[in-house]
């Protein structure tokens, strides 16, 4: 197929932005949905009102996350035909059938007990909605562990044999239970759990700076540095594993992400910072960290890694793009592991609500779990380049027949309506947020009937949940 | 013997693929013929009736696309760059009119910025649609399985016909809809546009279906030959009556038979497309065997909907159940 490089390269950038929208939705509501499950549980259990009111706050904003994430993860399967035909002529057959079972499970058991969530309060028992809540959050955890599994197939495929230059798929507990599977998905569910947790930690810093310091407030605040101190470490431990499975399975992508060209006898240093020059086949101004290298790669303290030189120059991965996502993503890991810890210290003292350069550093790391994320995709995705399906079938040839003029068209419409559109969204979830839970309200109130005129309740759609409006 | 799965599941898809069309189609017809009615109390009154169910019939075509993909790859992979400017079209109009059906209850200074998001999602929408099924009508250029023509294909007369074909029938499927859910003042007024697009809608079919056969030999082929003559006969037969007897049931004030009626077109017109193309899923070249998935694929993936898809179905019988009967204007107990 002769599709021009312009034409594959926007192609590119257009899956990148429209993927990297649509997972910020996705990251909080799952991130979300259980703290919601926790939150309902902790009320259950200790029938203190302070849970209940965090419980509906939070539940509006996970509202408006779900429809976002609904929305904009439509047009990411229909790409997969517009602009990967050859994607999904080839290995279709794999990915296709992983998607359907995602929509298929997934999809209806968040949506059956959503709607009993966000507004079933009087219509059904405490304990039938507590089920109702468990139900919503694992959903959304059975819809990650579809998805994960495809893309990690694409990783590590195993499982199908190829036929007539198409893969065809033969053992499908093999093809679902991939060598990386394992490690991507609790990888990616926790980047989830900390999402949410550093949003949840800044929104109560933020109001703690205001000197709102109810409650509600002070809870969430605490929770969130809990879960952080809980969770950052694991992930760190988590992220390690996986380097180890992905230099087994994927050393190109190792070597890119550390920058290493040749392979070294005796131990390899880490490269701290430096710039990868694909062209010179070097890394320029690096900071070498002696026996590092081995020791965070390989466990040992002169394991030896492959260099990027040992593979073909049409076979390596854009070593300058995933060596900075790859350090992005580790050092907002290590800013987290930073926050969780001063946040244990404080509360040793009986600071940690009075520290306002805490909350302040609270504030600022709010987005940087969804930072982490996003650089966590460009190294692991832009790291599996040239291929798609790794070692199966190549970027350039899963790209449609387009022109440059069609990809490019739909990429700045795509462009536009999701500032627009996602930026609608995100902006109200932001004004929720900085608006705050309000007292426990009862009962009756939660599920006053709606006429939909302005800013009256109308209670079936997600986004019934919050009743502020928007623009005022 | 063995089972030929790429049938049954073209018959899965067919069926999930009208059911999208039906359902999302009156929802979609509510957006066409909102800029008709009154923005403060008309409107949501117009937009409560689906509130309920209408993220139960998006779903069927998350479910359909998912399903295509699966189980007939190489159709998907033609189909979808054939049809690419329709489908990011669709897809935006698709996005903007979900985000405005939620945003909308929020706004009060916006609101008839909503509106137009509203009214605009839709129109794009099912213009697209009516596009990308004029294009699978007049058949698409493949090679090696692959789609081999241009990317403007697509903009052909015919194709932008069946994208005002579309609009019409998703509006008078709303119009039937909203004539069986309201009451009062808005019901009348549903009940005079009602005539009108039943008429305009008569015309469209017919002229599809002129223009169909008259194009393309190896339709009219299909149609005309003995004895086929014989068992298609009653499909255009069967729609003049149906459309004879939506405007009588209009004059008699009858609640439910118009809505129903415009159903049974648009099943009539369904089948006629299925008589005119199958066992092709992309014409005039492209069959469900060729373009199907590997056995393996297919199977696996018929084991998840064999036992999701009866479920659905009961979930979805019974969320128009509950919600069944008339919406008023200041109806805040019916949910």
């Amino acid at each position: 197929m002769n599709v021009p490089d312009t034409a594959l390269l926007l192609a590119r950038w257009q899956f990148a932005f429209t993927v990297s929208f649509h997972i910020i939705f996705p990251a909080i509501s799952i991130g979300l949905a259980s703290y919601l499950a926790v939150l309902e549980g902790l009320w259950l259990r200790t029938g203190k009102l302070v849970y209940k009111e965090l419980f509906f706050f939070w539940s509006k904003i996970f509202a408006v996350g779900f429809a976002m994430g609904v929305v904009s993860g439509v047009v990411m399967s229909y790409q997969f035909g517009t602009n990967w035909s050859g994607f999904s002529a080839v290995a279709g057959s794999v990915t296709g059938p992983l998607l359907t079972f995602e929509v298929m499970t997934a999809f209806f058991l968040e949506a059956g007990f959503l709607g009993i969530m966000l507004f079933g309060w009087t219509k059904v028992g405490p304990r039938a909605h507590f089920f109702a809540t468990l139900m919503v959050a694992t959903g959304t955890l059975i819809s990650t562990f579809w998805i994960l599994s495809s893309n990690s197939w694409m990783q590590t495929p195993q499982g199908h044999a190829i036929v007539n230059g198409k893969v065809v798929p033969v053992d499908w507990f093999k093809i679902v239970f991939n060598p990386s599977f394992p490690y991507r998905l609790v990888h990616m569910s926790l980047a989830a759990f900390i999402v949410a947790a550093l949003l949840v930690g800044a929104c109560a810093a933020w109001h703690l700076l205001r000197d709102r310091k109810g409650p509600g407030i002070r809870k969430s605040f605490s929770m969130a540095l809990w879960m952080l101190l809980l969770v950052v470490p694991i992930q760190i431990a988590v992220g390690d594993a996986h380097g180890l499975n992905t230099r087994e399975y994927q050393p190109a992508k190792i070597a890119a992400i550390e920058g290493i060209w040749e392979t070294e006898k005796g131990g390899t240093a880490l490269n701290l910072v430096g710039w990868p020059d694909m062209q010179a086949e070097t890394t320029r101004y690096a900071w070498q960290i002696p026996h590092l290298g081995s020791l965070v790669l390989t466990h040992s303290w002169d394991g030896e890694v492959r260099g990027l030189k040992t593979f073909a120059p049409e076979d390596r991965p854009n070593s300058t793009i995933v060596f900075w996502s790859f350090r992005i993503m580790v050092g907002m890991g290590l800013l987290m592991l930073l926050l969780a810890t001063l946040g244990l210290a404080l509360r040793r003292n009986g600071r940690l609500y009075e520290s306002r350069w805490f909350q302040r550093f609270a504030l600022y790391m709010g987005p940087t779990g969804l930072v982490a994320l996003l650089a966590g995709w460009v190294t692991t995705e832009a790291g599996r380049q040239p291929w798609v399906v790794y070692g199966v079938l190549r970027t350039r040839d899963a790209v449609s027949a387009i022109n440059v003029q069609q990809v490019g068209t739909s990429l700045m419409i795509f462009v536009m309506v999701y500032f627009l559109v996602f930026g609608t969204g995100i902006y109200y979830m932001l004004k929720l947020m900085a608006k705050g839970p309000d007292l426990p309200r009862d009962e009756a109130d939660a599920t006053a009937p709606d006429t939909g005129h302005g800013h009256e309740r109308f209670d079936h759609r997600p986004m019934s949940r919050p009743t502020e409006p928007i623009d005022e | 013997m063995t089972i030929d799965l790429p049938v049954i599941w073209a018959a899965i898809i067919g069926f999930g693929v009208f059911l999208y069309v039906m359902l999302d189609g009156f929802d979609l017809g509510i957006g066409l013929i909102f800029p008709f009615f009154d923005r403060e109390g008309e409107r949501q009154v117009m937009l409560n009736t689906v509130a309920p169910v209408w993220d139960g019939n998006e779903t069927w075509m998350v479910l359909g696309g998912a399903s295509l993909y699966a189980v007939f790859p190489v159709a998907y992979s033609v189909l979808l760059p054939a049809t690419y400017l329709p489908i990011v079209a669709m897809l935006c109009g698709l996005i903007f009119r979900g985000v405005a059906f939620e945003i909308r209850a929020k706004a009060r200074r916006t609101q008839h910025l909503w509106d137009l998001a509203f009214i605009g999602g839709s129109g794009v929408a099912t213009f697209a649609q009516g596009v990308i099924l004029g294009t699978l009508l007049q058949g698409v250029t493949v090679r090696d399985g692959k789609f081999a023509g241009g990317a403007f294909d697509w903009f052909t007369p015919f194709n932008l016909f069946t994208g005002i074909g579309l609009l019409v029938t998703y509006a008078t499927l709303g119009c039937g809809w909203l004539l069986m859910k309201t009451e009062g003042e808005l019901r009348r007024r549903m009940g005079v546009l009602m005539r009108p697009l039943t008429l305009v809608l008569g015309a469209t079919v017919g002229i599809v279906s002129l223009w169909t056969v008259l194009g393309q030999p190896a339709v009219a082929m299909r149609w005309f030959s003995r004895p086929n003559l014989y068992f298609f006969l009653p499909v255009p037969l069967l729609v003049l009556a149906c459309l004879a007897g939506i405007l009588v049931s209009l004059r008699r004030g009858a609640d439910r038979t118009p809505f129903l009626l415009t159903l049974a077109i648009l099943f009539l017109g369904y089948t006629g497309l299925i008589i005119s193309i199958f066992p092709n899923i992309v014409p005039p070249s492209l069959d469900i065997w060729t373009a199907s998935a590997p056995r393996s694929s297919q199977l696996f993936t018929l084991v998840g909907a064999a036992i999701v898809i009866p479920i659905i179905l009961a979930y979805t019988a019974l969320a128009y159940w509950v919600f069944r009967g008339k919406v008023r204007a200041d109806d805040p107990g019916y949910h």
